[in-house]
């Protein structure tokens, strides 16, 4: 591989996606849902908007669990698939979908955090399965987006003076 | 690893800028951060010691425009010039799309480039990535001292370049940014060889800052075209 590969999603996908989160946040009654990918980009967030910069959240959370997979290594484990910090009001459970992207539970004092873990490992099942599909689809090379921005060589030439 | 969201119509893409200790990778983002439009960047995250040095990582997301209906929205990350965080500057390049190499032109660090060059191949191979293969720039900051070492030295040091084996990429390619110089050439031995782009920079003064970004930026584009 000469560097990393791309990966989309469309539109269904995101709906999909949506509605899977939707469904944890109804049952676990958590605040916010955030997907974040293992490099750091933001995929989706759904449930109350956070009053953060999601964008920064995304980053640190790949970050920090990268750090904590590097941890998990030395200990003598391939990795940690989840993770919970635990605040005085808020608190947020990290789980890893399929090597490849982060789900983030945002909750406070109105659930538990057994409750919280409880529904988010079907819904950790559900997106492994959704995302599968969607990198099996999507990886490098293949056509909806080898041709994303074919032809657009003036643009970017344009776009960069 | 770039990522393309159709519901939202975004392209994202990671840069990483690599160097030694004190090269001016966090400049470089301050720079940006401080020339950007508000509306066009996101927060300037640092991760740093309480000395200032950048213990995990920088980080700012800009967005540089729109190319066929999707904004294109850059994230970029510095990582510890320290030898001692290698563990963590591994971890930033997960994924990178494109890498400004910052190499500190000062005489008495060439050695530190050198060897944070190496160790810029060494973590990018163990992900499996090739550096000649993708999008890299790089970038001679602190051109203004009065000890930087010569422009032709550097480029000897730094980017002699790599062999060109492939038969349709063996022709003279001229480099867009410095006239009357090749990015692809053939040695007088026979062998082609291919160069990264460069750029001398002051970073503090924000002196080519922006031509390094603007062109990594370009070619991570161009490699989704």
């Amino acid at each position: 591989m000469s560097g990393s590969a791309s990966w989309s999603f469309s539109e269904e996908d995101s709906v999909a996606m949506t509605a899977l989160l939707q469904k944890f946040l109804f049952e676990s009654n958590a605040r916010c849902a955030l997907l974040v990918d293992r490099s750091g980009q933001l995929v989706a967030t759904v449930g109350e908007q956070p009053n953060f910069d999601p964008t920064a959240f995304a980053t640190l959370t790949a970050a920090d669990f990268s750090a904590n997979d590097q941890l998990a290594r030395l200990i003598g484990e391939t990795d940690f698939s989840s993770l919970f910090h635990q605040g005085e009001k808020e608190s947020m459970y990290l789980a890893d979908v399929a090597r490849r992207v982060i789900l983030v539970a945002l909750f406070d004092n109105r659930t538990t955090l057994g409750l919280v873990r409880l529904k988010l490992k079907d819904t950790v099942a559900d997106l492994t399965k959704l995302f599968h599909e969607v990198f099996s689809r999507g990886g490098p090379g293949k056509p909806q987006q080898a041709g994303l921005l074919a032809g657009a060589d003036d643009e970017i030439d344009k776009l960069f003076g | 690893m770039s990522m393309i969201n159709y519901a939202s119509r975004e392209i994202n893409c990671k840069i990483v800028y690599y160097g030694s200790g004190l090269g001016g990778k966090t400049t470089n983002l301050e720079h940006v951060y401080g020339k950007t439009k508000p509306d066009t960047r996101g927060k300037l995250i640092s991760l740093a010691t309480e000395t200032e040095r950048t213990l995990f990582f920088d980080f700012l997301p800009v967005d540089l425009g729109t190319i066929r209906g999707f904004k294109t929205r850059f994230h970029l990350y510095t990582v510890p010039g320290q030898v001692y965080y290698n563990a963590s500057r591994k971890l930033i390049l997960k994924g990178v799309d494109g890498i400004v190499f910052v190499a500190d032109s000062q005489i008495e660090r060439m050695e530190a480039n050198q060897e944070a060059m190496q160790n810029l191949y060494d973590n990018m191979a163990e992900y499996g990535y090739d550096l000649t293969k993708m999008p890299f720039v790089i970038q001679y900051n602190k051109r203004d001292l009065p000890n930087a070492a010569p422009l032709a030295d550097l480029q000897a040091s730094l980017n002699p370049g790599w062999e060109v084996t492939d038969a349709a990429k063996q022709r003279v390619a001229p480099d867009p940014y410095h006239a009357g110089e090749n990015l692809v050439s053939q040695l007088p031995t026979g062998e082609w060889v291919e160069r990264a782009q460069y750029f001398e920079a002051v970073a503090v003064t924000g002196d080519g800052v922006f031509e390094t970004l603007r062109a990594v930026s370009k070619l991570v584009l161009k490699t989704l075209s």
